[in-house]
């Protein structure tokens, strides 16, 4: 006669994009289509926002540094109060979506649902959403490094307001965005306007569906690569190596064919990523050493996301990271003939390649 | 052998009271239950976030998602305190002379007898509030520290500093401690009495597997009970010190199921503890001796209170299954 099934988590999905970008017309877009689906929104202040039938929650941005010695984690206060409450009457909704002010740090936001026990005992992270305006990227990136997280954080990104540039500004924009984070999906809109599926229910933090949705992740330092274009892409996927790129001090003779450093058209990007390959692993050796590394180098890693071959273990494992949280499990069994190899990118700044590939190197089972 | 008498609801309970002999369980929906001869409700919010006893003219004061607060009766008519269009009102406390406390966003409001209103601001979101025993004096929980407000004068407030969120504060009843629950799992206190800068002036209570989210002082406050562990953990207070250098004591201990509520006895040395899976023992503090008021039920205790006899305790719980518990039986 009760329902004793642990209720299913609420998905939670997070906007974020400056001022302008388009972050009230896809909200109103989301509230007003016809899909079926209640959402709960939490803003930081009522804007134009649609509010007769939906659930909306002003909610001011609170950043809170948890006492336990580490810079890096926070959380965002105001959302552990606004998701208790909301969850304590959980049949209103079917998912939450937190809108960001315009210069928000995307991380707290999404710290909070791998670091408060309540809310991650009851919601789960779907996918942090970044709206990106086309016509402004380059004026943002110059004077703001939150504009650069936004898109390095991002699990989809929206180039909006693709009808206010030239196709060859455009390029330039998707070519940048993409160097500051080759795992996104990338679409390009104009007025916001997108099929709701690409945005919403993307179980993007979720390891079991994360990688299973996106075949080709990880894969973006192959020049193939057509999963994250837009309907209208045509552009090639030329490199413009002739930069002097002083701010990445790589270097490009160690043997792998990496190009997803590839130097942006525009100069003021610090976020890089890293993409490590190697064979099958030790896992005596690999999470010692994914625990150093994120202990040590946290503050400076955004995003990390990577599949591990294990020696002699039939399933994918698969691995997740925000700044020190890393999150693992395995994902299913190897594919007759799948290429047992173990990929981990990281997103980030001031992080030093060298090192990463050659100890990530260091913890296959034949080293 | 105790008895239980339930009243199922639909859904999260927010909070229990008797007033004036009378069971009330107020619904996160915003309707507030009461067994009155019979079972009979009012729908007071659209959405009920806060709730707290007046204790002085035995009343329920409510916050809600409307933006409301309410003050309820114990025949059941309610009244209108105050209204913030489209704010949550999150925090709700009962001061001396009639007044309220209530907070949304980063400011304390008092609303005084005569319908005057003085506001606090904070720098940070207000997390808590509560109301000094003696003397017109709030005071708001925030990160890093408490803000204590005289609410009769505009002087500068006195800041209470501790590092990290604190999400709710209480006074201890004869106004010498101060306790705050923190987004970390742990309590902190001040002692009010201290010289400021003394040493034991702060008191740090750790140890905790969960964030802890239920207090209550025993009669007379010689002791401070607590959720957040597989046990209530109740620290002793009657010393000028407080619980420095003390170990706490741990009531109730079950394997692996958190504690998630504490309601102590009106007048004896007993803590009513409810847990995650809805059971609920009482435990003496003098010999840990427990008696089951209880058995496991449907959601975690949210909530309880005993009636000024102590001899019902009233229960709420995350999925809806309450009752009142005669412990005589």
């Amino acid at each position: 006669m009760t329902e004793t099934s642990p209720q299913k988590p609420i998905p939670v999905t997070v906007l974020t994009g400056y001022l302008g970008a388009g972050k009230t017309t896809l909200l109103n877009r989301i509230l007003t289509e016809n899909h079926g689906r209640k959402y709960a929104v939490i803003v930081n202040e009522f804007g134009e926002i649609g509010i007769d039938n939906d659930l909306i929650v002003e909610s001011d941005e609170e950043i809170y540094e948890m006492n336990n010695g580490c810079v890096c984690c926070t959380v965002r206060g105001d959302l552990i109060r606004v998701v208790e409450g909301l969850m304590r009457r959980p049949g209103r909704f079917d998912a939450i979506i937190v809108e960001t002010t315009g210069l928000a740090d995307p991380v707290p936001v999404a710290q909070t649902f791998f670091m408060d026990d309540d809310v991650r005992a009851k919601t789960e992270l779907d996918a942090v959403v970044a709206l990106v305006d086309a016509k402004h990227l380059p004026l943002r990136l110059k004077d703001s490094r939150e504009a650069e997280d936004q898109i390095a954080f991002a699990d989809v990104v929206l180039l909006n307001k693709t009808d206010l540039v030239s196709p060859e500004e455009l390029e330039r924009i998707e070519a940048t965005v993409r160097v500051i984070n080759p795992s996104a999906r990338i679409y390009r809109t104009q007025r916001s306007e997108i099929d709701l599926t690409k945005v919403l229910d993307q179980g993007a933090f979720n390891l079991e569906r994360a990688l299973e949705n996106d075949p080709h992740f990880l894969d973006q330092d192959d020049h193939e690569h057509d999963h994250t274009c837009g309907p209208d892409c045509g552009h090639d996927h030329h490199h413009h190596h002739d930069h002097d790129h002083h701010h990445h001090d790589h270097d490009h003779d160690h043997g792998h064919h990496h190009h997803d450093h590839a130097p942006s058209p525009i100069h003021d990007v610090t976020v890089q990523s890293i993409s490590l390959r190697g064979g099958e692993m030790n896992p005596d050796r690999f999470f010692p050493w994914i625990q150093k590394i994120t202990q040590t180098d946290g503050p400076n890693i955004l995003r990390l996301k990577g599949i591990i071959a294990f020696a002699g273990d039939a399933e994918r494992y698969v691995v997740q990271g925000v700044h020190m949280i890393i999150e693992g499990d395995h994902q299913r069994a190897w594919k007759e003939g799948e290429k047992r190899e173990s990929r981990l990118v990281f997103i980030g700044r001031d992080l030093d390649r060298e090192k990463l590939e050659r100890t990530f190197k260091a913890c296959e089972a034949s080293a | 052998m105790p008895t239980v008498a339930p009243l199922d609801l639909e859904g999260h309970v927010v909070g229990v009271t008797f007033l004036k002999g009378i069971p009330f369980f107020a619904e996160a929906t915003g309707a507030i239950h009461r067994l009155d001869l019979g079972h009979k409700t009012t729908e007071v919010h659209e959405g009920l976030l806060s709730l707290v006893v007046d204790e002085a003219n035995e009343t329920l004061l409510t916050g809600g998602e409307d933006g409301k607060v309410m003050r309820t009766a114990a025949d059941g008519t309610t009244t209108l305190v105050a209204e913030a269009p489209r704010k949550w009102i999150a925090q709700v406390a009962a001061g001396p002379q009639g007044s309220v406390g209530y907070a949304y966003g980063k400011t304390t409001h008092v609303r005084l007898a005569d319908g005057k209103t003085k506001e606090f601001a904070e720098e940070r979101t207000v997390e808590g509030i509560a109301f000094a025993p003696k003397g017109l004096r709030v005071a708001a929980a925030r990160y890093n520290g408490v803000s204590m407000h005289w609410v009769g004068t505009s002087g500068q407030p006195i800041d209470l500093d501790w590092k990290g969120a604190h999400t709710g504060v209480t006074f201890s009843p004869d106004g010498r401690f101060l306790v705050t629950t923190m987004q970390e799992n742990a309590l902190h206190g001040w002692k009010l009495d201290a010289k400021p800068g003394a040493e034991a002036r702060h008191m740090r209570m750790t140890g905790y597997p969960a964030k802890v989210k239920s207090l209550s002082w025993s009669a007379k406050g010689k002791w401070l009970a607590s959720s957040g562990a597989p046990a209530a953990i109740v620290w002793p207070f009657q010393g000028k010190d407080g619980p420095m250098g003390k170990a706490p004591l741990e009531l109730g201990t079950r394997a692996d199921i958190m504690v998630t509520s504490v309601a102590c006895h009106p007048a004896e040395d007993i803590v009513a503890i409810g847990y995650q899976d809805g059971m609920i023992l009482a435990a003496r503090f003098a010999d840990s001796k427990e008696v089951l008021l209880r058995r496991p039920g449907k959601g975690a205790v949210t909530a309880m209170a005993w009636s000024k006899d102590g001899r019902q305790l009233v229960f709420g719980s995350a999925e809806g299954d309450c009752g009142v518990v005669d412990i005589a039986g």
